[in-house]
């Protein structure tokens, strides 16, 4: 199966933090394609559909987030994903 | 059952009478293990019965409350929470030790954050565990108390007072605690009678008990006759303030004819719900501790809320305290940690003085509320003139930069609060607009009685003639010089304290929405030209 990978820059000034991180995993909850999230290209990659492991990366404004996605839906899944982190999860 | 009573401490009064829902602590419970299938189960249906709990809490909150509600429903949600303390379950821990074990290393990932927003959410973390465990160790959870009850216990924080339903009365027992804490303050403005500082006696608490706020007694074991006297009571009490309350919207003047001004104290558009306007003279404080985290640094959030308020208030004015953190309001990342006494230490203005780009954005929030309407903004634990001076400097170059932007703005009064001793003695030294005299740390401070212990409550009397003296020095100084003087604290809707401040020369009072009946009440009671016990 292909494997769908993109980066976004976390630019909102609190980071992956607790809203973020809700809304981030509520929208991968969407797609049934199988989608990780790591801030380095090499991992360590986390499951973006638990809000408890994506608090423990503790990404800050700056860094960027990088999204791998494997199933039927991965590329809306990765495009979806992008552009909630691109447009600051709405918040600012 | 033999009638006891008990002495205490009075924290908010008013009768109440109800069954006893005692509260206990976590660490109190104890409970014993069982085989590991069972200990599985236990966990699995704590953490059910948890989120039932807080996603039951969700509906009802909005905001910030509601966002931290909604991060808590999504971690018990998701079992990598629990995936840890179920395998330490395997390998024969009890549930509460594999529980308590999981959440404190996640709690220790997010205190070793160096990102201050993580760090503080290590509180929210904190209050999963706790809810969890109660239920592991089947102590009930307080918002499950029914409604009515007296909450009986060694201690209540506020996050748990403003977690249960007022709504069809009840009272506070506590053996420890203290008049003048916040769950006290809590209590007079939800009118919930309150008694503290019965001492251990609480724990033999059961069954139907009578609340005396006032008196600062509780009666276990009633007998019919005091069942009796307290239902009258309770009876009268209900009157006198349904009579207030009719009174609500008429001026308070006293029984000499001179008028007070009688203003209310909130934190945001949920205390003036319901409430008429025409009834108040405006507001007296706006306390902007809602400011926390992502709020601190968002312009237009705290904007809005000056604006809604603006609009409430409908050319009234809208008095709003600057971030006022520091002392038992900590904000994890802005104030200082382990202040060895952080009532002293680094608190209202001063530290906002110390994160200017911080206390920029809310002055910018201010002077661009300020073109709708009398905004007027007033500086927490102001010492010295310098500190005013700075403040003042800082505001008008922030509505330079918001002219210069072509935003709609204006440069509002500025004024103090007075309740460092120091500063209501030199208060002609300050060249304030107005001044609000912040009763509860004026009386903290000038008694040298802290405001959370049982032990010297007493001794944090606002009647203290030395504390008089101060009230009266700011009040003669606003009358000579033609600036309005107010006070902002509990004392001013405490009906027994209100005939000595009006005679140390107060003319405007602000109290919580809930106060203000009763206070126009006793306001009426005063014979301003009686010889009375303070002048």
């Amino acid at each position: 199966m292909q494997e769908v990978t993109a980066s976004a820059r976390l630019i909102n000034t609190v980071g992956l933090h607790a809203r973020p991180s809700v809304k981030l995993t509520q929208l991968a909850k969407r797609f049934a394609a199988r989608i990780e999230v790591a801030t380095s290209a090499a991992g360590p990659w986390t499951d973006a559909k638990s809000p408890v492991k994506i608090m423990r990366v503790k990404a800050s404004q700056g860094e960027v987030l990088h999204f791998k996605a494997s199933g039927a839906d991965a590329d809306a899944a990765v495009a979806a994903l992008i552009d909630i982190v691109e447009r600051k999860f709405g918040e600012e | 059952m033999v009638e006891r009573r008990l002495s205490g401490l009075p924290a908010s009064p008013g009768l109440a009478f109800g069954p006893a829902a005692i509260f206990r602590a976590i660490g109190e419970a104890t409970r014993a293990k069982g085989p590991v299938a069972s200990e599985r189960q236990t966990l699995a249906d704590a953490v059910a019965a948890a989120l039932e709990a807080v996603t039951a809490l969700a509906g009802s909150l909005e905001g910030e409350a509601a966002d931290i509600v909604g991060f808590q429903i999504a971690l018990l949600d998701d079992d990598a929470l629990t995936e840890s303390a179920y395998a330490a379950i395997e390998r024969g821990e009890p549930a509460e030790t594999a529980w308590r074990q999981a959440m404190a290393e996640e709690i220790g990932g997010y205190e070793n954050s160096d990102d201050p927003y993580f760090r503080a959410r290590s509180a929210d973390l904190a209050d999963i565990r706790d809810r969890v465990l109660r239920h592991i160790l089947g102590l009930p959870e307080l918002t499950q108390a029914k409604t009515g009850s007296v909450i009986v216990g060694e201690d209540l924080s506020p996050s748990a007072f403003l977690g249960i339903d007022w709504s069809q009365g009840g009272g506070i027992v506590l053996g420890a605690g203290s008049p003048s804490s916040h769950v006290a303050m809590l209590a007079r403005g939800r009118g919930v009678p309150m008694v503290v500082g019965i001492g251990p006696d609480w724990r033999s608490v059961f069954g139907v008990i009578v609340v005396d706020g006032a008196a600062g007694t509780v009666v276990t074991g009633p007998s019919p006759d005091s069942v009796a006297k307290a239902r009258s009571q309770a009876g009268a009490l209900g009157a006198a303030r349904a009579r207030a309350e009719a009174r609500m919207g008429e001026p308070a003047l006293t029984r000499d004819g001179t008028p007070v001004a009688v203003m209310i104290n909130v934190a945001g558009m949920a205390d003036v719900a319901g409430f008429p306007v025409a009834a108040c003279d405006g507001i007296g404080l706006t306390r902007t501790e809602f400011l926390v985290e992502q709020a601190l640094r968002d312009e237009a959030l705290q904007y809005e809320l000056y604006a809604q308020l603006l609009g409430w208030a409908a050319g009234r004015p809208v008095t709003i305290r600057t971030l006022d953190a520091g002392g038992d309001k900590p904000i994890p990342g802005y104030t200082i940690a382990g202040e060895s006494n952080p009532f002293l230490g680094l608190r209202g203005i001063r530290l906002s003085l110390r994160h200017p780009d911080v206390f920029r954005i809310q002055l910018r929030a201010l002077a661009r509320a300020a073109a709708l309407g009398p905004l007027k903004i007033m500086l927490p634990m102001v010492t010295a003139p310098h500190e005013l001076e700075q403040t003042r400097a800082l505001l008008e170059d922030v509505v330079g930069e918001l002219l210069t932007e072509g935003g709609a703005c204006a440069l509002p009064a500025l004024g103090i609060m007075v309740e460092v001793p120091a500063a209501a003695m030199a208060v002609d030294a300050f060249d304030a607009a107005f001044f609000s005299i912040g009763s509860n740390d004026l009386t903290q401070y000038a008694t040298a009685a802290s405001r959370d212990g049982s032990e010297v409550a007493p001794y944090a009397d606002v009647l203290h003639p030395g504390v008089l003296a101060m009230i009266a020095r700011v009040a003669a100084h606003g009358a000579a010089s033609g600036r309005e003087v107010s006070l902002c604290g509990d004392a001013g809707g405490d009906p027994r304290l209100i005939a000595a401040l009006l005679r140390a020369g107060l003319r405007t009072l602000s109290v919580s929405p809930g106060l203000l009946a009763v206070t126009k009440a006793a306001i009426r009671e005063v014979e301003l030209a009686a010889p009375g016990p303070a002048a």
